[in-house]
């Protein structure tokens, strides 16, 4: 079995998927037990990957025994292996977690969110492992659409987000395959290695920088790159919660891996430095994502839109790792790919267990959050201290690993921007954590409080039943994310050379 | 020579871990507090028991897990690092038992918040001082200011929440320069294993990147020692409990920057660079003017609180000005300095404390005749108050002793009339507080009794901490051989035997 294994990550979900809604016609809740099996099995079959990665090195698998260039190959190294792993795990808490979201905010249409969420994750990991670059735009397109269906839930304002993210979305799926077909025009393949090995013989052309020009354009709408960001925020706040819990942590996340792809495995090293000045553009366009998303982050008021922008801060850094395209670089952004899987998993769970709970996600609604859901609070804070970057976090580590990388190039405005962005983040995190902890209690009716005005009069936390804090389908997952940022983090020397090393 | 020994570890984990413990007895408020109290002699203990190996020259350490490749979260006894930990796992046996009293005198919310953040600050603290190398000492001062921060804000009023803030600001921030630093000496490939003779050898002759370097780190550290004009936190800072200003302002977080500009100029850089560059005199002149400018600014202030603050932001800057100088002597001063202040100022704040709560006052001008009420309290007060003074023959007179030495032995005499003029401010800021108390009557106070002064278990850590200014000033070694560990520090800052 071990040599399908690459084939047995995305193919299960993506067959699942069919499956799912026609139980669900049967059973509604069938099909959340399906998707869970089925999420569970990749997962398996992710983490058996790494391991056999680890111990025998990339394992490929060439569909129908047809060799490549004519066939299609999956290949798992050690980053896909990490990376599918990563998405994987989120995705199983996420989907475990949200459960009961879904029942409410989906009602009567289960087995069709949960044939969408298998959909996307066979997407995601479909762009993981293929080795393909046409394989790679469709799975792109698949999770893309089932992103933008899954977007489409939230209401009136959620079609509006998803109706934008569907137009932006196919412009970057357009541009991407615009800039494969220009690669193919001048090396005949599209499989990974073999144009790899193509470009390497041959002189820089015209038509094969245009192409990287247009597949940067594309991955990096995908990856909500400054300035192509802009479907992202809506998408994010106005999606139903338990859309943008599963999206938020690991969408995103794949596009940036897509383009990592790119400097590791489809154009010659430097290829993307000096002939086409695209590592340059990204670290460019990621500094200012990461001061201008956290800036505007700063003046959210809905929690969902502060993470909203701070994923685009945030994705500012993994843009910069991969644009340094030294080692050290790739290294920072796979860390940070995971670390904010993990970290944004954690928030966006811990927002969507609030809003479970109690329907609000305003900050200034959140006074009394730390007394009346203190596990739920706190997850949220080891959360947002991971993104502050506070040792011992993973956090921490990949902006170590980022500032190394950039002090390495003699990059200091990049390590400037990478501690500033730090305080910025403090700052627009602190916002919330104030609020939940240590804002004045809500008056109560007869209480002797001094009256709280404007503002503070808004403040009370809406009481939804008797027990405040969720059950412990939707803690367990939170607060083993939670415990993950902090766990991987005193391990990252462990990840770091077991898996990233070799890897890049 | 080192010996490899699970106590430096166990040193940090005991109140960190049982911060824990202290957050689970939350409905239990006598069984929590015996167990604040019981982890801060289980952790003295702890402490104490390197102590003879230290002085010995057996310095015990931990290497833990690998945090970046090559480089490991390691903890060593070391003679400075003991110096630092035993002062505060020292002044946190008196603190526990002083915050039971105030916490329950002024029936303050939220105590078991308090007591577990505060567990956890000073198990941070142990962290910072046993830190071996510089990223596992950048490590516990980040988790330094995480765990302080509640208690900076415990009060959740707007003040308390915008001093919060502020904290944050400075603390962070100043941290990030030190993150900063520390991954590009890592990406130079240098060991930063603490080493008496520095580390940054290699970088001799490179004065551009030696002053970068320089401006990185130090900033990063000095922020917390409050030297101006990065100060302006620790005055907003006031307006936490007094056990936390106690806490801040003699053992934990402003010490922890002190002892990190030690780390950072005599471990990493090491005095002969130090030295070569000229470095130390930007760092020593802007203390120098710290030493004055705050000095004067507390004499302005009439909130106790507040004059308190200022009269510590000029005390550290002593501290920092004597590591500047780079010399034994003053090494030695900066380091005594650093225990003196901490047992003076802790029982100033313990003083200022226990007039909190037992009249509501705070301010210096509504205190006239309080030595009438609160004979004992005031008294541990005039004790710290010749202390800070620098009078003989408190400890405060012998780490001065060494400082001005020191700047003379530097061939840096002006740095001496700064230590002189700031004495007699010191007086001048402190004195008339006890004269006033004692010799003006004011008709709101009058000896009733015992019930005058607030609760023992406020009065006798105060009376304690004051008369161990007095005692430290005459057999400083007693008990916790500090003068013997900072001149074993000074002796060999520099790689010398």
């Amino acid at each position: 079995m071990t040599a399908q294994l690459p084939a047995l990550i995305p193919l299960p979900l993506l067959a699942l998927s069919i499956l799912a809604p026609v139980a669900g016609m049967w059973r509604q809740g069938i099909a959340f037990w399906l998707a869970v099996a089925t999420i569970a099995f990749s997962t398996a079959m992710s983490a058996w990957a790494l391991a056999h990665v680890i111990a025998h090195g990339p394992m490929s698998y060439e569909f129908g025994g047809w060799e490549p260039p004519l066939g299609i190959e999956y290949v798992v190294d050690h980053v896909a292996a990490f990376v599918s792993l990563i998405v994987m795990v989120v995705a199983l808490a996420v989907v475990v977690a949200t459960r009961r979201m879904a029942e409410q905010e989906m009602q009567g249409r289960q087995g069709l969110y949960y044939s969408l969420v298998l959909l996307l994750l066979a997407g995601l990991t479909g762009i993981v492992v293929t080795a393909d670059l046409f394989n790679l735009f469709v799975f792109l397109e698949i999770s893309s659409l089932a992103g933008y269906a899954l977007v489409f839930h939230g209401g009136r304002k959620g079609m509006l987000a998803g109706y934008r993210y569907l137009i932006l979305g196919t412009l970057g799926g357009a541009f991407y395959l615009l800039g494969v077909a220009f690669l193919y025009f001048e090396t005949g393949t599209l499989n990974m290695a073999h144009t790899l090995a193509i470009l390497s013989a041959s002189e820089a052309t015209a038509p094969v920088s245009a192409g990287a020009v247009f597949i940067f354009i594309g991955l990096g709408l995908k990856m909500a790159l400054v300035p192509l960001h802009l479907w992202l925020p809506d998408a994010y706040t106005f999606a139903p919660s338990s859309v943008n819990t599963l999206i938020a942590p690991i969408m995103t996340k794949v596009g940036a891996y897509a383009m990592l792809r790119m400097f590791l495995s489809v154009f010659p090293e430097g290829y993307l430095i000096d002939e086409v000045p695209i590592g340059q553009a990204l670290i460019v366009l990621g500094a200012i994502g990461v001061l201008v998303g956290a800036v505007v982050a700063f003046r959210q008021q809905d929690i969902r839109r502060l993470l909203a922008y701070s994923s685009i801060s945030q994705l500012g850094f993994i843009a910069i790792g991969i644009g340094l395209a030294t080692p050290l670089g790739f290294v920072a952004a796979l860390l940070h790919i995971m670390n904010h899987a993990l970290m944004k998993g954690t928030l966006f769970l811990a927002v969507m267990a609030i809003r479970l709970q109690t329907g609000v996600s305003e900050v200034p609604a959140l006074a009394g959050l730390g007394r009346h859901l203190p596990v739920t609070a706190a997850a949220f804070t080891v959360g947002a201290i991971a993104m502050v970057g506070v040792p011992p976090t993973v956090g921490f580590f990949s902006k170590w690993y980022l500032s190394i990388a950039a002090v390495e190039q003699d990059l200091w405005v990049i390590l400037a921007v990478v501690l500033v962005s730090s305080l910025l983040s403090a700052a627009y995190l602190f916002r919330v954590l104030e609020r939940a902890y240590f804002a004045p209690p809500p008056a109560a009716p007869d209480g002797p409080h001094d009256q709280p005005e404007g503002e503070a009069r808004r403040t009370r936390l809406p009481l939804l039943g008797a027990t405040w804090e969720p059950r412990v389908d939707v803690l367990l997952p939170l607060v083993l994310l939670a415990a993950a940022t902090i766990v991987l983090g005193v391990l990252n020397v462990v990840v770091v050379r077991h898996v990233l090393e070799p890897g890049t | 020579m080192i010996e490899s020994s699970p106590l430096p570890a166990l040193a940090i984990a005991v109140p960190l871990l049982g911060a824990a413990l202290i957050a689970a007895l939350g409905s239990k408020p006598n069984l929590r507090e015996c167990v604040s109290v019981a982890l801060a002699l289980a952790t003295l203990g702890l402490v104490a028991s390197m102590l003879p190996g230290t002085t010995d020259g057996r310095v015990a350490s931990t290497t833990l897990l690998e945090l970046s490749p090559g480089i490991n979260i390691a903890l060593r006894a070391d003679p400075a690092g003991m110096l630092f930990a035993t002062l505060a796992s020292f002044l946190w046996v008196p603190t526990a038992v002083y915050s039971i009293g105030y916490m329950r005198g002024l029936e303050e919310e939220k105590q078991t918040r308090f007591f577990a953040a505060f567990a956890l600050s000073v198990g941070a603290t142990l962290g910072v001082a046993l830190a071996a190398n510089l990223l596992t000492f950048v490590l516990f001062y980040e988790l330094l200011t995480l765990f302080t921060y509640p208690l900076v804000i415990h009060r959740e009023s707007d003040e308390a929440v915008r001093a919060g803030r502020k904290y944050l600001l400075y603390t962070l921030g100043g941290g990030l320069a030190l993150i900063g630093g520390t991954a590009w000496l890592a990406l130079l490939g240098i060991d930063t294993t603490f080493s008496e003779a520095g580390v940054l050898g290699s970088l001799a002759g490179r004065d551009g990147t030696v002053w970068a370097l320089f401006v990185l780190l130090t900033v990063g550290v000095v922020v917390k020692a409050a030297v101006m004009p990065l100060h302006s936190w620790l005055p907003a800072a006031m307006v936490a409990p007094t056990p936390v200003s106690a806490l801040l302002h003699a053992v934990a977080v402003v010490k922890a920057g002190v002892f990190g500009v030690v780390r950072v100029l005599i471990f990493v850089f090491g005095v002969d660079l130090l030295r070569d560059t000229g470095a130390w005199q930007v760092l020593a002149i802007g203390a120098a003017a710290t030493v004055v400018l705050a000095s004067l600014l507390a004499l302005r202030h009439d909130n106790l609180k507040r004059r308190l603050a200022y009269s510590t932001v000029s005390h550290l800057s002593y501290i920092v000005l004597g590591v500047a100088l780079l010399g034994p002597l003053a090494l030695t001063g900066a380091l005594l300095h650093l225990v003196g202040h901490g047992v003076t100022k802790i029982t100033l704040f313990f003083c200022a404390g226990a007039i909190h709560v037992r009249t509501h006052r705070e301010n210096v001008s509504e205190l006239d005749g309080i030595g009438k009420q609160m004979p004992v309290t005031m008294a541990a007060f005039a004790l710290a108050s010749l202390s800070m003074a620098g009078i003989p023959p408190f400890v405060l007179f012998a780490s001065k002793w060494y400082l001005g030495a020191g700047a003379v032995d530097a061939s840096a005499t002006p740095f001496l009339f700064v230590y002189i003029v700031s004495g007699v401010l010191s007086a001048g800021y402190l004195f008339p507080i006890v004269a006033r108390a004692f010799w003006q009557s004011s008709p709101s106070f009058t000896w009733s009794g015992w019930p005058g002064e607030a609760s023992l278990k406020m009065v006798v850590p105060l009376a304690v901490t004051g008369l161990l200014a007095l005692i430290w000033g005459l057999v400083p070694n007693l008990p916790f051989s500090f003068l013997s560990l900072a001149s074993q520090v000074a002796d060999r800052a520099g790689g010398g035997a």
